[in-house]
């Protein structure tokens, strides 16, 4: 044990602290969750790569992009939290509500922004409570409200009956509450089905549906689950259309082994799809020709690549910001966090970065740390093979969410001790 | 009220063939542990494996291609072909014999006589082994597995019975091909270990193995045949269960729906694995339908174990299991 | 030539039968207890706390609870994670409902409520024996987490089901909560891994002790010789839940800090810590230590020479991780099917004849 611990000591003294900006990744390339770990960790490593090679960095400073693997397990996420975390880095985006939870009392004692986008703890849209934490640009309970949103324009929901099947875990009950408000507030009928994990085995939960014929179903899955409940809802014959899923039940891995059956399965996003961008032709030319691509380099334009290429996105956006507002060029975590609350995405932002109407335009303030909770819809061309939006960018219904938000927010000041900032 | 008998009815059904999926699973443990009273863990990995390879043969993909990729900076990701599904099984089949043959010479062949527990901690070893070598092998992503099975709803069963009883009943075909796949499957294991020379010194061995060497019947061989088997078993669990959900990594995990089965039906019994699994299937899924809505709902992962220890108390061998006689 | 027991004399039995009856040993063992409790507690940082050390003290109480029950009493168990999970809301429930009461009394508290939890889960165990006890566990172990996970009043109703722990002190050092101090962290599971060992010793080395031990090596023999098999059974199950009940009460209030049950206690942590207890030896309490250090160790030692040493990607890291610890333990249980503990008991029969072996 002497000899490993010397070994250890010896390697953790050898890697050198450099004045990059560092982006930690905590990906997950392994483990039951790989196959959607894998395409998001590449994209937010390329976008980097990208700015590195074609821009020399942020404002001229190199990125650095530290990758450390999780494997969705919560243990060696906290280590690789505090691996990483002396090196500098600037923002933590572990892709993983289980570690989200973790790290909120840990970045906000170490001041270290939190960026948790479309995952994590939806209350932490509250910034008076949850300094360092991040949600935009769009949360869970959002996702809720835009997926009843999406069943009312087509069509009158009273009196409908709408089924939210559901991983049963932290991540897959919190739509619960909003769909519940939603319930009493536009009167149609919620049934809950969940899902153990991981979710191979679900043929009673489909018999169940078969026989309740909900009108919609609504699903918050992740992993095999997916894959499974496309298959079940294909083979009982539910119409594709009817079923939509949270944007992480909203990848090509989750449709493509039902084959043509998911033809017409809907999905949320907060993001555009596809690979019609005027940025990819610098990715290949840069990053992916140049042999600099992350992983195999063979996900460009998935739905989980453009995800991860986002959030490199926006970290890099509100980098700019922190060195615009700050003025100085080597930014420390609590300079970036001030950049994420003052980070504001305009369609000019978009088209200049070459990313033209990729996400929605929304405004980060020291109050609402979660963006203006705008999403869009997606359907599943299973011909073609890709995802389409077929809305724009709309927004949720904030009476019910801010209400929950403040409530739940307010329970963990209570909870944790915490005073209201922004004052 | 007819109309919830009818669906109990639909529910039985399918947990019957929910059942024979999870049998499938079983049917492999059984075979080790009666050979060579090991419990096997890693019986869920080789699952996973096999399909892997599977889909991998089918594909064309070549084996390790990312860590050779990483190490001398080439571009390489398939050989170019498809190879047809009977084929690949056969190349499968292979590659698990080959597995089989290498398990039994490097690891089981230094732990003879080992107490169970070493035994079984040694198979999870092994299955941590496998899933590393799998995934860089064949890589982490899911994969698409399609050997012609057909899927999806029963027309003919659901028109019958829409027909006769007023409500159409839902059968997935995929199920109802699982369902003969293992009626075969068991068949030609019972026809192999009663009318085979190598079938019955397989028998032999499991009844006694020191009276089975004094005969001249090779230990090693048994053993090696016996993990072949299993080998060849998981291959039909993985592509059962693989063209469900796509081969994946979630797919080791099937082994958790099988000890239930195990447990039930005892661990020495081959239609103690089937009879086991048909009541577990049964049981969990009517327990969900009866009582889940009550306490809402997920209980089909803890119901089964709860079904089996219940079994237990009043059979600790398992309904088919042998009597465990014990002596001072 | 320093480790032999010549010129070491007993003149009583409680010498005769102390633990560590060579002179040497129990200067070594005082000088790690010297360095564990007076020297790192200084010098550890954060990444040192959270990645090492902490871990491996906790899991090592788990281990020692577990080694109880498998390795002294014989019987299987593969309910661990869940019966952490009792320790773990059994804490979070009496810090949130008694903030005013010692962390020093909650979590053996807790151990006491896992205890009973144990000991009723510990019932089959009467009946049924072997793998069949074990797969039998299970049935804890999944009901459990389905427990917690469906029933909002042991979560606080909070709106995901996950729970975090708030922030305690014990004289006025914060030990839990997301301030707590490095040294703080360790110094707490220190003092609970320190009194467990020496509980667990005294225990298994008394007539208790003895009585586990009879009814692992056959217990109708036992039986006949005046051992009560179901006094015996269910005081390992009890004991042993009392140390999972500390080490989930730890694992959750100072390690995570936060936890949701079907991912931080899942049956993942229920073979980690069997693994634990048979790498490192059944029937020894150091095993439990060794075990433990192993399997902590391992995975960040590889992780940091494959990609901080050689520079690999980290998903290839990570599955010739899982191949190589895969091939460790295959290769340890061939070399040594008893553990580490038999290693380092070898070790030292070497070393008292070293350097003259004849």
């Amino acid at each position: 044990m002497k000899f490993t611990t010397l070994a250890v000591a010896a390697i953790m003294a050898a890697s050198p602290v450099m004045a990059d900006l560092v982006f930690p990744s905590l990906s997950y390339r392994t483990g039951p969750y790989a196959a959607n770990g894998i395409p998001f960790a590449d994209g937010y490593e390329d976008y980097f790569t990208l700015l590195n090679e074609r821009d020399g960095g942020i404002g001229g400073v190199p990125t650095k992009v530290i990758e450390c693997e999780t494997g969705y397990n919560t243990e060696k996420g906290v280590e690789c939290y505090e691996a990483t975390k002396a090196e500098g880095a600037l923002v933590y985006q572990p892709l993983s509500t289980g570690i989200t939870y973790q790290l909120i009392p840990k970045v906000t004692a170490d001041g270290i922004p939190l960026h948790t986008m479309g995952y994590g703890r939806t209350s932490a849209k509250n910034g008076k409570v949850f300094s360092n934490v991040f949600n935009y640009p769009a949360n869970y309970w959002d996702g809720a409200s835009h997926a009843v949103n999406h069943i009312m324009s087509q069509g009158d929901i009273k009196g409908k009956k709408i089924a939210l099947v559901y991983h049963n875990s932290a991540y897959g009950k919190e739509p619960i509450r909003t769909l519940e408000e939603l319930s009493k507030k536009h009167g149609f009928e919620l049934t809950l089905i969940p899902v153990d994990h991981p979710g191979q085995e679900q043929k009673s939960q489909w018999l169940q549906i078969r026989r309740e014929k909900p009108d919609n179903v609504i699903m918050y899955g992740w992993g095999v689950m997916n894959q499974v409940a496309i298959q079940e809802a294909a083979n009982i014959r539910f119409p594709m259309e009817n079923f939509i899923g949270i944007w992480w039940s909203g990848s090509e891995n989750d449709v493509l082994p039902a084959g043509d059956k998911a033809n017409g399965y809907k999905a949320l996003t907060f993001h555009n799809l596809g690979d019609d961008y005027p940025l990819y032709d610098d990715l290949r030319k840069y990053v992916v020709d140049a042999g600099k691509a992350a992983g195999a380099g063979d996900q460009l334009g998935t739905a989980l690549y453009n995800r991860g290429m986002y959030a490199a996105m926006l970290a890099a956006e509100a980098a700019k910001t922190a060195q615009e507002l700050s003025g100085q060029k080597e930014l420390t975590p609590a300079l970036m966090r001030d950049g994420m609350e003052a980070l504001e995405i305009t369609e000019e932002k978009m088209a200049a970065i070459g990313l033209p109407n990729f996400g929605p335009t929304f405004k980060v303030s020291c109050e609402n740390h979660g963006g203006d909770g705008l999403g869009a819809v997606a359907q599943w061309d299973a011909t073609a093979g890709e995802w389409s939006l077929i809305t724009g960018y709309e927004g949720s219904d904030q009476d019910v969410i801010q209400g929950l938000v403040d409530e739940d927010s307010a329970a963990f000041a209570a909870e944790s001790n915490i005073d209201e900032g922004c004052k | 009220m007819p109309e919830q008998l009818l669906f109990a009815m639909e529910v039985t059904l399918n947990g019957l063939m929910a059942g024979v999926l999870y049998a499938l699973v079983a049917l492999g443990f059984v075979l080790i542990f009666k050979a060579s009273g090991i419990f096997n863990y890693a019986q869920g990995v080789m699952a996973l494996f096999a399909a892997l390879t599977l889909v991998g043969i089918m594909e064309g993909q070549i084996p390790f291609a990312h860590i050779i990729n990483a190490i001398f900076g080439t571009e390489l990701h398939h050989f170019g072909w498809h190879v047809p599904a009977l084929l690949a099984i056969i190349l499968t089949a292979g590659v698990m014999v080959l597995f089989a043959w290498l398990v039994q010479r490097y690891i089981f062949q230094h732990l003879v006589n080992q107490e169970p527990i070493i035994l079984f901690m040694a198979t999870i070893g092994l299955a941590y082994f496998l899933e590393g070598v799998g995934d860089l092998m064949w890589g982490s992503d899911i994969k698409k597995l399609d050997v012609g099975l057909p899927q999806g709803i029963n027309d003919w069963i659901d028109v019958t019975t829409l027909e006769a009883l007023g409500y159409g009943f839902f059968i997935d075909n995929l199920d109802i091909s699982a369902t003969v796949v293992a009626v075969f499957l068991v068949a030609a294991l019972i026809i192999f270990s009663q009318y085979t020379k190598q079938g019955r010194a397989l028998r032999a061995v499991a009844d006694d193995h020191q009276a089975a060497l004094s005969v001249g019947i090779s230990l090693n061989f048994i053993w090696v045949l016996v993990w072949s088997i299993a080998g060849f078993v998981a291959l039909v669990a993985g592509i059962m269960w693989g063209a469900k959900s796509g081969v994946q990594f979630s797919l080791s995990l099937i082994a958790l729906k099988a000890l239930p089965v195990l447990m039930l039906g005892g661990f020495t019994s081959i239609p103690g694995a089937i009879v086991g699994g048909l009541i577990i299937g049964v049981g969990e899924k009517l327990f969900e339908f009866a009582i889940g809505p009550l306490v809402g709902g997920a209980t089909e992962n803890w119901f089964a174990y709860v079904l089996a220890l219940l079994f237990l108390v009043f059979r600790p061998q398992g309904l088919f299991g042998e009597k465990i006689i014990e002596r001072v | 030539m320093f480790y032999r027991e010549a010129g070491d004399f007993n003149t009583s039995y409680p010498e005769d039968s102390q633990t560590f009856p060579i002179k040497f040993d129990r200067y070594r063992y005082y000088v790690v207890l010297a360095v564990a409790f007076l020297v790192i507690p200084f010098i550890i940082n954060d990444y040192w706390a959270n990645a090492v050390f902490v871990p491996f003290l906790i899991y090592a109480i788990a281990a020692i609870g577990l080694n109880i029950l498998t390795g002294y009493c014989g019987q299987v168990s593969l309910g661990t994670g869940g019966f952490m999970a009792v320790g773990a809301y059994a804490v979070y429930k009496l810090m949130t409902s008694f903030p005013e009461v010692s962390m020093l009394i909650h979590v053996p508290l807790a151990g006491l409520i896992t205890a009973g939890v144990v000991t009723v889960f510990g019932l089959p165990s009467l009946r049924i024996k072997g793998f069949y006890l074990a797969v039998a566990t299970l049935a804890a172990q999944f009901f459990l987490v389905w427990l917690f996970n469906k029933v909002p009043w042991f979560y606080n109703y909070s709106a995901s089901g996950q729970i975090s722990s708030p922030e305690r002190d014990v004289f006025g050092i914060i030990i839990t909560g997301p301030n707590t101090e490095a040294w703080a962290k360790y110094v707490i599971c220190l003092i609970f891994v320190t009194l467990a060992a020496v509980i667990a010793r005294n225990l298994t080395r008394g007539s208790v002790g003895r009585k586990w031990m009879a009814i692992r090596d056959m217990d109708i023999a036992a039986e006949i010789i005046g051992v009560n098999p179901m006094m015996a059974k269910l005081t390992a199950f009890a004991v042993s839940g009392f140390f999972i009940g500390i080490a989930g009460a730890l694992f959750f209030s100072v390690y995570l800090g936060a936890a949701e049950v079907g991912e931080s206690f899942g049956i993942d942590k229920s073979f980690l810590v069997l693994f634990m207890v048979i790498i490192g030896g059944l029937g020894s309490i150091f095993g439990s230590f060794a075990g433990a250090a192993f399997m902590v160790l391992l995975p960040v030692l590889l992780k940091n020479v494959f990609v901080g040493f050689l520079g690999w990607p980290t998903d290839l890291a990570a599955h010739l991780q899982f191949i190589v610890a895969g091939g460790l333990i295959i290769v340890f249980l061939i070399m040594e099917p008893h553990g580490l503990a038999q290693l380092w008991r070898l070790a030292k029969e070497k070393l008292r004849l070293w350097p003259f072996p004849h």
